[in-house]
């Protein structure tokens, strides 16, 4: 288990200093960063100053170098737009968008696995063909489209819910949440909704899939033969042996969520970094794409690191396994 | 067999009719067969793939999945009929009254959970006892089947285990609340020559010692010169032969039981080639009229091809055969005695 989680970690690593490779060479080639940080009447002692002053001079691998250690630190650079730390803005941005993320996550696991179990179990019901219908649009319906449409329904027509922002936010240590504040909470609702939709229908079909392979397994087949209940057949031994792939995906699905926010957004004008991203490739704010990208590796690293400590607590096969490497290490 | 002349059959199944539905109308799988097994008894059930064996013993636990479908006959089991209870009642005698073995003990088992969590499960599921009770029952049960170190074993995943362990778990999962029948398909298949044996052993006591009657479904037929008191064999859905195994073994009366036995491989005689049945089971779309066997029978003649013979008595077999009904009466009259355990009071 330790050897396993210290090679994850080391790939992990591995993986980021390969972000970061590709985040400074957009910084630094893709336009001219002195040229975009000074004002357009700068003189030539001021444009080298700068340059000494970002390092510009210094050879390329002790660039990076400085890259990374600062990079390491949280110190992306001042972005070019807002003239303020990046790392200031993306801590300002993140909670936004972690809660609303979460939330999706959270309501589609909720709403989608008991619908997969429901549609395996009682095939032919007409709930069961009612679901796939409506999973179908779900899965085929862009997010904009949603989003827009739920604007116009709940918004302009019956003007139930904000059509933009986050509405009043709490801080709580550094973390501002709209979790407690009633205008927060409805603010909340379109985009969770227009953010989870396709989710539910992704988790939907995919625990249906599974458990229906999982039905038809010999140790279902025998544990009917003992005479276990329903119930106990269904969630004790089926439904458990089809959440491995349940939790590849959904951990694929949160950091692939946290990138394509941007979309839902922009759609809800959610101050989050999905947002933020939006402005900076308009403005060409090349610190706080950078800084973007690594923030998004990061979070995508961590999770499929989580996931894989999940397998082991699910299946004990590889719990067994690594115990034995353990033993003859 | 004489010690069960005052016992009435555990499972006594009727002119069982297994039908599956199709868009090209009803194909009959299971076509009237009858079977008895009294208590301690192993009834052997052997025939090629196909023939119906493991369906029989499926819609005795009833686990028919459809489109399957009894369509005709009578299960009792010890005395209660069986085959018209509901959904929930049939769970309730599952496990309790049948247990089953399945044929793979390394897919029977849920990966996911210890052994000692799948008994305990099981054992509470049909027994009132606390979990401390039904974890001593399962370390008991696991000691039965012969798998040592009970303790400490009972706390271990299914992949933790040797195929043959596994078995015995599963035979001991089985036997969690003391079923009269056992229907075991397949038992020994997955397993090593010399696992079998071990697994023959184990069922044969536990067959003796606690007057389990068990139903053993294989195509093979030294696990049923082994393990079996009786022998019954299937062909195409239907009943052909059925007695004692030594009587079907050495003296077998259905052209089909004859070929059976001499396709086997031995290492006694010097034979040149192995015989083999002509030809190949009908598939249930095609069953020929009369005997289902007689375009592969070697004897077959204008009746056969017409009228279906049933099961005839001759010795100590009945035989569903026209040659046999040509032979001379057996020597020995049936005796009562025998009727529970064998079959002949049917298709009059």
């Amino acid at each position: 288990m330790i050897a396993f989680l210290i090679r994850r970690l080391l790939q992990g690593a591995l993986v980021m200093l390969a972000v970061a490779f590709i985040a400074f060479s957009m910084f630094r080639f893709v336009g001219d960063p002195v040229t975009n940080m000074l004002p357009q009447d700068a003189t030539l002692e001021q444009r080298a100053e700068l340059q000494a002053r970002l390092g510009l001079n210094e050879p390329l691998p002790v660039q990076f170098g400085y890259f990374i250690t600062n990079a390491v630190q949280g110190d992306f650079g001042i972005s070019y737009r807002n003239q303020r730390p990046v790392s200031n803005l993306i801590a300002e941005r993140l909670p936004a968008t972690m809660e609303m993320v979460l939330a999706a996550v959270v309501l589609s696991l909720v709403i989608g696995i008991p619908m997969g179990v429901y549609t395996a179990l009682r095939r032919d019901s007409w709930l069961s063909h009612l679901f796939q219908a409506v999973s179908l649009a779900g899965i085929s319906v862009p997010t904009f489209v949603t989003g827009i449409l739920l604007i116009l329904v709940f918004s302009v027509w019956l003007n139930w819910l904000p059509s933009f922002g986050r509405g009043e936010v709490v801080e709580l240590g550094g973390w501002s949440t709209g979790l407690l504040t009633v205008s927060g909470l409805k603010a909340l609702i379109m985009p969770v909704i227009t953010l989870s939709l396709f989710q539910i229908t992704l988790i939907m079909r995919l625990v249906r899939a599974e458990m229906l392979e999982v039905l038809k397994t010999d140790y279902i087949r025998f544990a009917r033969a003992r005479g276990l209940t329903n119930r106990a057949v269904h969630f004790g031994h089926a439904l458990r042996n089809t959440l491995m792939p349940v939790i590849t995906i959904t951990g694929l699905q949160i950091g692939a969520l946290i990138a394509f926010a941007i979309i839902t957004e922009t759609v809800f004008q959610w101050p989050g970094m999905g947002l933020l991203f939006m402005q900076a490739v308009s403005f060409v704010d090349i610190p706080v794409m950078s800084a973007y990208l690594v923030m998004v590796s990061l979070i995508f690293v961590v999770i499929n690191t989580i996931v894989d400590m999940l397998y082991f607590v699910v299946d004990p096969r590889l719990r067994v396994d690594t115990g034995k490497n353990n033993t003859s290490a | 067999m004489t010690e069960h002349k005052v016992t009435s059959p555990v499972l006594d199944v009727r002119d069982l009719h297994i039908e599956f539905d199709t868009r090209h109308g009803a194909l009959k799988a299971i076509d009237g067969v009858s079977l008895q097994i009294a208590p301690g008894e192993i009834l052997g059930v052997v025939g090629e793939s196909g023939a119906g064996k493991s369906l029989t013993g499926t819609a005795i636990t009833g686990l028919l999945e459809s489109p399957g479908r009894i369509a005709g006959g009578k299960i009792h089991l010890e005395g209660h009929r069986i085959d018209t209870l509901s959904q929930d009642e049939m769970r309730r005698l599952r496990g309790r009254r049948i247990g089953a073995i399945f044929q793979d003990p390394l897919t029977s088992l849920n990966p996911l959970y210890t052994v000692g969590r799948q008994l305990i499960e099981t054992i509470r599921t049909h027994l009132p006892m606390s979990k401390a009770q039904a974890r001593q029952k399962a370390i008991q049960l696991l000691s039965e089947v012969g798998l040592p170190a009970p303790e400490t074993r009972i706390d271990q995943y299914p992949h933790q285990f040797s195929g043959g362990m596994r078995q015995r778990v599963v035979i001991a999962l089985a036997l969690c609340a003391d079923p009269k029948l056992v229907i075991a398909d397949e038992p020994t298949t997955a397993l090593d020559v010399s696992v079998q044996a071990q697994i023959i052993t184990v069922l044969k006591r536990l067959c003796r010692e606690q007057g389990t009657a068990v139903m053993l479904v294989t195509h093979d037929m030294g696990v049923i010169a082994e393990a079996a008191d009786r022998v019954a064999v299937m062909y195409a859905g239907r009943l052909v032969e059925v007695g004692p195994v030594a009587e079907v073994v050495k003296s077998a009366k259905h052209p089909y039981t004859q070929g059976l036995m001499n396709s086997i491989p031995t290492v006694l005689h010097d034979v040149e080639r192995l015989e083999q049945i002509e030809g190949s089971m009908p598939r249930l779309t095609a069953i020929p009229e009369g005997c289902a066997f007689n375009p592969r029978c070697p004897h077959a003649f204008s009746r056969c091809r017409v009228e279906r013979p049933n099961l005839i008595a001759v010795g100590d077999s009945d035989a569903a055969c026209w040659l046999v009904e040509d032979m001379e009466e057996p020597l020995l009259p049936r005796s009562e005695t025998a009727k529970t355990a064998t079959l002949s009071d049917h298709h009059v």
